[in-house]
């Protein structure tokens, strides 16, 4: 547990580094767009009406997994492709963490940098959503 | 064209900057902008004029209820009613229909009955009927469109044939920009015996109504979207049906007399409707935009905004892949558009930070998108204060964001 909080702590300082060498939104939403891009393929299977999650203007699908060291592992998808990007990172430091972990999780990163406007209530790509989701699969795996 | 530096200069809001950048503000078919004169008749009637309507007999009151009423004949005079009695004032558009259907619905449709609406609506034009309609038993029918976004006329005439009572539909499509054909329609409504309202939101910013000439029985329309104030909207309809309909709420202002033992009178027309201290400052607000509006000339606004709109649809045309949705050739200066394989969500997410405000979604058109099968539009709506400029802002806007996003 304490093993994972450290790691959501040092992938979420990653990530803040990475976004300091972008001089303006331009290049933090090109950034975002490749990572959209390079999101993990989205199992078709999974792409069921159970796991999507409803924005009012892009949609996400989110699906949860246990692993055998009994971590939780996520893939999602939207489509939109900014919207994927920040998929990508909420996933990148949300993977394989303990479901205590995910539960509690605080995500700084994303008002460090700059992209919480995208996770407000007021924000309609279902990306605040998503992240609740998250939190409610660690909760729904702890009790197992 | 308009001069659009003396224009743009009477609107505070188009001064400031958006993520570091001009605002280039293309969501008027949302909400407009408020000219300087409306702001100033708002102020002006807080800080030197406000207390409530037709209560006191003490000389502010006079003051401000004489305002009120005078903003009401600039709107009868604006839609050319024939007396200020047809001049509702609501909270909006969506609250004038939710009047229709809660008091002319409530007591006039029936199980059975068959209520008329179109694809192309707007939902504050389709679920306040749903509710009635659910309410009552009865059916709500829907009028079918062409790909281009005009009314499939053989549809319209075999809805006709079910013999509505109500058929509801808009007059200028908020999506598509399809300018309907609502004299005809109204006339060919009646003659099958049903009544006709008219969802005038669009139209109104835009061109000249006048409701005696389309003959409709009732026609809303909200202020936020012609320079005047949020909160503010009106419901116009003929004299003799507004009479015959009961009230909806109750309370102040409304009522002739009220009593515990002989029960409670109310007030003619139009005060009947309009229970509770209403939107003063609102309407006053809305008075001075229709004023400025007939100021600038109607024409001149409406041709302006084609202007706009026909240069933004031929500079988009080269970015690869564009599509619009709505190609009617009676339409106004809206334009609604997707781009192959780009989410329009992306498209106004990278828009943005250039500062270029349009709007994506489904436009409160759900069952439109669902004719379309599209997830949503990307729609630039003009005004009277948007530039060639602003337009070709637009246009390069776009196709950066194109780049991007492939």
């Amino acid at each position: 547990m304490s093993d994972s909080i450290a790691l959501l702590q040092q992938r979420q300082e990653e990530i803040v580094e990475e976004f300091a060498y972008f001089e303006d939104w331009m290049e933090k939403y090109e950034y975002l767009i490749d990572l959209g891009k390079e999101l993990r393929p989205f199992d078709e299977e999974d792409r069921t009406d159970d796991n999507i999650i409803r924005g009012c203007q892009s949609r996400v699908w989110l699906a949860a997994k246990r692993t055998e060291t009994g971590t939780l592992t996520f893939r999602a998808d939207s489509d939109a492709i900014i919207t994927r990007g920040l998929v990508a990172l909420v996933i990148r430091a949300l993977d394989n963490l303990s479901p205590a972990v995910v539960s509690g999780a605080d995500l700084w990163f994303v008002q460090r940098i700059g992209l919480d406007t995208h996770l407000s209530p007021t924000r309609a790509n279902g990306l605040l959503a998503m992240v609740q989701q998250m939190k409610h699969y660690g909760i729904a795996f702890q009790a197992r | 064209m308009l001069n659009s530096s003396l224009i743009r200069s009477q609107f505070p809001i188009l001064s400031r900057e958006v993520n570091g950048q001009p605002l280039v503000y293309l969501d008027h078919a949302a909400s407009a902008q408020k000219p300087i004169a409306v702001i100033e008749a708002q102020r002006e009637y807080l800080m030197h004029l406000h207390a409530n309507v037709h209560r006191g007999v003490h000389s502010l009151s006079q003051q401000a209820t004489d305002a009120f009423e005078k903003a009401r004949e600039t709107v009868r005079v604006h839609l050319n009613a024939s007396c200020t009695e047809e001049i509702i004032w609501t909270a909006g558009a969506t609250d004038a229909i939710n009047l229709v259907a809660q008091s002319w619905g409530k007591t006039n449709i029936k199980s059975g009955d068959v209520i008329v609406v179109t694809r192309m609506e707007h939902h504050a034009n389709i679920v306040p009927w749903q509710m009635l309609a659910e309410d009552k038993g009865a059916r709500l029918e829907v009028v079918e469109i062409h790909e281009n976004g005009e009314l499939m006329e053989d549809d319209f005439q075999l809805k006709l044939k079910m013999k509505p009572k109500l058929v509801s539909f808009l007059h200028v499509s908020n999506t598509l920009g399809t300018i309907n054909d609502v004299k005809r329609w109204t006339r060919e409504s009646h003659a099958v015996g049903a009544k006709v309202l008219v969802d005038g939101c669009q139209s109104v910013p835009h061109m000249e109504v006048d409701v005696q000439a389309i003959g409709c029985d009732f026609y809303v329309f909200s202020g936020h979207k012609t320079y005047g104030p949020t909160g503010i909207g009106v419901l116009f309809g003929k004299k003799e049906l507004l009479e015959a309909m009961p009230p909806w709420r109750g309370g102040g202002e409304m009522i002739d007399t009220v009593s515990f033992e002989k029960g409670t009178t109310y007030a003619g027309l139009p005060h009947k409707f309009e229970a509770g201290t209403p939107h003063i400052s609102g309407a006053i607000g809305l008075g001075v935009a229709l004023d400025w509006m007939r100021g600038v000339g109607l024409k001149a606004i409406g041709d302006h905004e084609n202007t706009l709109g026909a240069q933004a649809r031929h500079l988009l045309e080269k970015v690869d892949g564009i599509r619009f949705i709505g190609t009617s050739e009676k339409r106004t200066g809206v334009v609604s558009f997707l781009v192959d394989g780009v989410h329009p969500y992306d498209i106004g997410t990278l828009l943005d930070p250039m500062g270029i405000a349009v709007r994506t979604g489904h436009h409160c058109t759900q069952p439109l998108m669902d004719f379309y099968d599209v997830p949503g539009t990307v729609r630039a709506s003009f005004g009277v204060y948007n530039t060639l400029q602003e337009v070709d802002a637009l246009a390069a806007g776009v196709e950066r964001a194109v780049r991007m996003l492939r």
